[in-house]
């Protein structure tokens, strides 16, 4: 079993620090329909957390109730140990919490760049007569910026695409531009809604490959849904398994592995 | 040159002075368009209102007259000041930003998601309501404004093109201040909207509502930001308007001009407002000269909204508007 207080080592030896995200017995009701029944999970500093599940479990809306587009009836959301009071979908980003979005949410007019650009919008202090004039801080400022989207272009592989309308570019490197832009703004934690859904098995890899790539170089907290059983086994290090809003299972790939309440979930089992 | 190349040369740039008159008003829509998809029917009477109040600040008119004497038995009209044009428009804006907050606290953040025709509806109603309440506050009298632009004719353009061509060029000044004025605003604009972060996240909130969120952009923020540049946008056409014509309820029909210019130019376009509303003044002018007198004058009437319909027929997307093309 994991350490719960102090953090633990993972298989491949990378050290996984404290508690950053706990949500804490989460109830979340659309009318009648209860989409989240009473769960409870945390995120740790440094992991890569899969939330998985069949169809209609639950999934998105947790990932919706972590960065604020859903308020759950029920249950306390605790960020960095402190209960995180009712927010607006964009104070969540502000905290850090940096998303994608499962049918992919971009900024169709604009270029690649300037779509990862908004990422950063909160990094950017001096106000408006100073970006309209192009002076002094505003200057040192877009440059620093440009500098830091820069990176994040290179290190996902985009830089060939950067002035390129987004509108234009095929449905496996619009996921690929929707990850710049949430790594553009230095999350403190990366919420992903089905990165890999609807992608051939090539750019599965590729995917598989960045979300690995950014855990390990930026140390970047990950939490992430996931339809591909064979992906989030070989991604995660710890995983929430979802039913009909129901908590089943939660721990590494391993134990999620073995558990019955998953295998049942997932295969079906025959109600006598 | 012949009189009648040179009488039509006149015309031709008079037209561009009334073009540019229309491009202000359209701008003001698509700003609002752009921004939040949503058709903004009283950017007209927005326009009016900004100049009514900014006559009757300039002139220390008391808001609210009538209904403060038939209601206390006073007789209070006048503050008794006389404010400087600055200081007038300075006020006027700082106006124009509170009905920003409050259009889009009291309305439109209650309709988010809503369907197109319905926040069209609310801003008629807006336009209406607006419309009573300039009367209200400032009263239904044509006023006289004078921001301190010069007006009439511009005596040096007409003695070069005298000397030149032994034919003055009539130009108003005013017209002359209004195409600078509109030159500097739209560039202004464009720099707002290309080079600050203000911009940036305006043209994000423009484009998908969810993906602006979670990059930490308040979409009531820059709905509050939009609507205050279209309430700006408005000063500067209903001060150039009521410059030109007084200021007279009759003013908010300038928004029906606008709309065959949108037409033109697109609804989502800042330069294609701006071409649009030019290619309407010109071409209005142009036609009464070339066309007028054979079929009887008054075609400035029904020119625009001819042309609007040519353009509707065969190229429903405008000049520049972002061409709509549906996947299968």
């Amino acid at each position: 079993m994991l350490d719960q207080s102090e953090g633990y080592t993972t298989e491949d030896g990378r050290k996984i620090g404290g508690v950053v995200m706990e949500m804490k017995n989460i109830t979340l009701r659309f009318g009648g329909v209860v989409a989240i029944k009473d769960i409870s999970f945390d995120i740790r500093e440094g992991e890569i957390r899969a939330i998985i599940g069949p169809n209609g479990a639950g999934k998105s809306s947790m990932l919706n109730v972590i960065s604020g587009f859903y308020v759950p009836q029920e249950g306390e959301v605790l960020y960095n140990g402190k209960q995180r009071p009712q927010m607006k979908p964009f104070e969540v980003a502000r905290q850090g919490i940096a998303r994608t979005f499962q049918n992919i949410a971009l900024f169709e007019g604009m270029s690649v760049l300037d779509n990862v650009m908004t990422g950063r919008l909160n990094k950017m202090k001096t106000n408006m007569f100073q970006q309209a004039i192009w002076k002094g801080k505003a200057e040192k400022e877009e440059v620093e910026n440009r500098e830091a989207v820069e990176r994040v272009i290179d290190f996902l592989e985009i830089q060939n695409i950067r002035k390129t309308p987004v509108s234009r570019l095929p449905y496996g490197l619009k996921k690929r531009v929707e990850l710049a832009r949430a790594l553009a703004a230095e999350p403190s934690l990366l919420l992903l809604d089905e990165p890999m859904a609807g992608m051939n098995v090539e750019e599965k890899e590729d995917m598989s490959r960045f979300i690995l790539d950014v855990n390990d170089e930026f140390g970047t907290t990950i939490a992430l849904i996931e339809h591909d059983m064979g992906v989030v086994m070989d991604l995660s290090d710890r995983v929430v398994v979802m039913d009909y809003g129901k908590k089943i299972g939660d721990g590494t790939p391993d134990e999620v592995r073995n558990n019955q309440a998953v295998i049942d979930a997932y295969l079906g089992v025959a109600h006598d | 040159m012949p009189d009648q190349l040179l009488f039509g040369t006149e015309v031709f740039l008079n037209g561009l002075m009334a073009g540019v008159l229309y491009a202000l008003v359209a701008l003001g829509f698509v700003l609002i368009y752009k921004a939040s998809g949503i058709f903004n029917y009283a950017q007209g009477v927005m326009a009016l209102f900004a100049a009514l109040t900014l006559v009757g600040i300039m002139e220390g008119q008391v808001p609210f007259a009538h209904l403060i004497n038939a209601a206390l038995g006073t007789e209070v009209h006048h503050f008794g000041w006389h404010l400087p044009a600055f200081v007038g428009i300075v006020l006027t804006v700082i106006v124009m930003i509170v009905l920003a907050w409050l259009v889009n606290t009291l309305i439109m953040r209650h309709l988010v998601n809503q369907e197109p025709i319905i926040l069209f509806m609310a801003t008629i109603g807006l336009a209406y309501f607006m419309e009573g309440l300039g009367d209200l506050m400032w009263g239904a009298d044509i006023k006289k404004l004078d921001v301190g632009l010069p007006q009439g004719i511009n005596t040096l353009i007409d003695e070069t093109t005298f000397n030149a061509f032994g034919y003055g060029f009539f130009i108003d000044n005013l017209d002359i201040w209004a195409t600078v004025i509109a030159a500097i605003l739209v560039v202004a604009l464009m720099i707002f909207s290309q080079y600050t972060k203000q911009g940036r996240a305006l043209r994000a909130v423009a484009d998908d509502h969810q993906a602006a969120l979670s990059v930490g952009i308040s979409l009531n923020f820059i709905w509050v930001l939009v609507w205050s540049i279209a309430g700006f946008v408005a000063l500067v056409a209903g001060i150039m308007w009521g410059a030109k014509s007084g200021v007279q309820f009759s003013l908010s029909l300038i928004a029906l001009k606008a709309l065959p210019v949108l037409m033109l130019g697109g609804f989502t376009s800042i330069p294609g407002a701006i071409v649009g509303g030019l290619i309407i003044g010109v071409g209005e002018k142009m036609f009464e000269f070339l066309i007028g007198p054979m079929v009887g004058g008054a075609t400035e009437n029904w020119f625009a909204y001819v042309l609007a319909l040519l353009f509707l027929v065969f190229r429903p997307q405008g000049l520049f508007g972002e061409k709509i093309i549906e996947r299968v």
